[in-house]
């Protein structure tokens, strides 16, 4: 019989135990949103990671040894981005049609999205790698990571400000669509995937299919958008 | 199941390939998604009786990973515990520019989708 303490040792730097923890985690922060009838302010991804960040410093857990057993959930983000095609092949007549709107949107988006970010960190006196950090704030973590680690931003404060921007597009999604008097679903679920990526995707797919598709193409082409933009605009800030 | 798994992971492969093998600063998952597109696009044309892809496995497979992707931010998130000095220094700043940015990049690209339907339609 081993005592509770050399047990924990052993489970602590376990991949399994932070692995079950992430999705256990998760299950509650699901269950909590949905009790809450999936108002904004619920969300599942906030409320998970509270949960989670709360229980590593209580047992004072390093991030890295977390992320040993957190990767094996990190890694379906690129699955899950493949696996975008297939509503993007049941709606392709809905996404044919729209495609003059969706290039339009998506140019303006993109452009909105980091000269924002970076000029107004910028007016509030941030240093050069944390405006690398936050342009590619809008696109998917493993996009934005790549991008900001190349123009000198630490790629893991770009994937705390990319989650935290997925967060905010979900909770004010539907008040600021609705102030600017936007009601088709398929305008609504670009806007959310391209301020939001993937936690404005989930979110556009909860309200609906055709929101969740074309929340879909706008985070994957904004991807692509975003990465060639974002050298261009750190320029213009003189960086 | 397992067929769609190793078509998904399969066509993620060929997209980080490519990308590198090209040069170009465009993300394998992305690339891949643009290719199982046209996989499904040419299966249609090529085996029209066959069941619609969603019917299939991969639909299945792909129902379950989308209907659940939420989860896999957990882990990315979670590293808002190593943010702790850099959050501290430009706390206000940041939260600030990704606010305001944020409804403004909703604002304007749903605004601009719309304007330019309601053009193409007349």
């Amino acid at each position: 019989m081993i005592g509770l303490d050399v047990l924990w040792v052993y489970l602590a730097a376990s991949p399994l135990l932070w692995l079950t923890a992430t999705l256990a985690a998760y299950l509650l922060a699901d269950r909590v949103s949905a009790a809450c009838g999936r108002h904004p302010l619920a969300n599942p991804v906030l409320l998970a990671v509270a949960l989670m960040s709360a229980v590593l410093m209580a047992t004072g857990t390093k991030f890295q040894t977390y992320f040993e057993g957190a990767q094996f959930v990190h890694f379906l983000l690129g699955p899950a981005t493949v696996a975008l095609a297939v509503p993007l092949w049941r709606n392709r007549r809905e996404v044919g049609r729209a495609l003059l709107p969706l290039a339009a949107a998506l140019l303006a988006g993109a452009v909105t999205a980091v000269v924002s970010a970076v000029g107004i960190a910028w007016a509030f006196g941030a240093p050069a790698p944390v405006l690398a950090a936050i342009a590619p704030k809008s696109v998917t973590a493993a996009i934005a990571m790549g991008i900001a680690h190349e123009l000198g931003g630490d790629p893991a404060l770009t994937a705390t400000l990319v989650i935290s921007t997925g967060i905010l597009g979900a909770m004010m999604a539907w008040p600021v669509l609705g102030a600017v008097g936007v009601r088709d679903p398929a305008a609504r679920g670009f806007a959310l995937g391209l301020a939001a990526h993937g936690i404005g995707t989930a979110r556009a797919f909860q309200a609906d299919p055709v929101a969740g598709t074309f929340a879909g193409i706008a985070m994957g082409l904004n991807g692509l958008v975003t990465a060639a933009i974002v050298p261009v605009v750190l320029r213009l800030f003189g960086l | 199941m397992l067929g769609a798994l190793v078509l998904l992971l399969g066509c993620q492969l060929a997209g980080d390939a490519a990308a590198r093998v090209a040069g170009v600063p465009v993300p394998g998952p992305v690339l891949g998604m643009a290719l199982l597109f046209v996989l499904l696009v040419l299966r249609e044309r090529l085996q029209p009786k066959a069941p619609p892809a969603d019917r299939t496995a991969l639909g299945a497979v792909t129902a379950a990973l989308l209907g659940n992707l939420s989860l896999l931010f957990v882990p990315a998130g979670t590293g808002v515990v190593q943010q702790g000095p850099v959050l501290l220094r430009n706390g206000p700043g940041l939260l600030v520019a990704l606010v305001v940015s944020t409804a403004l990049t909703l604002a304007v690209t749903a605004w601009v989708f719309a304007a330019v339907a309601r053009r193409v339609r007349r």
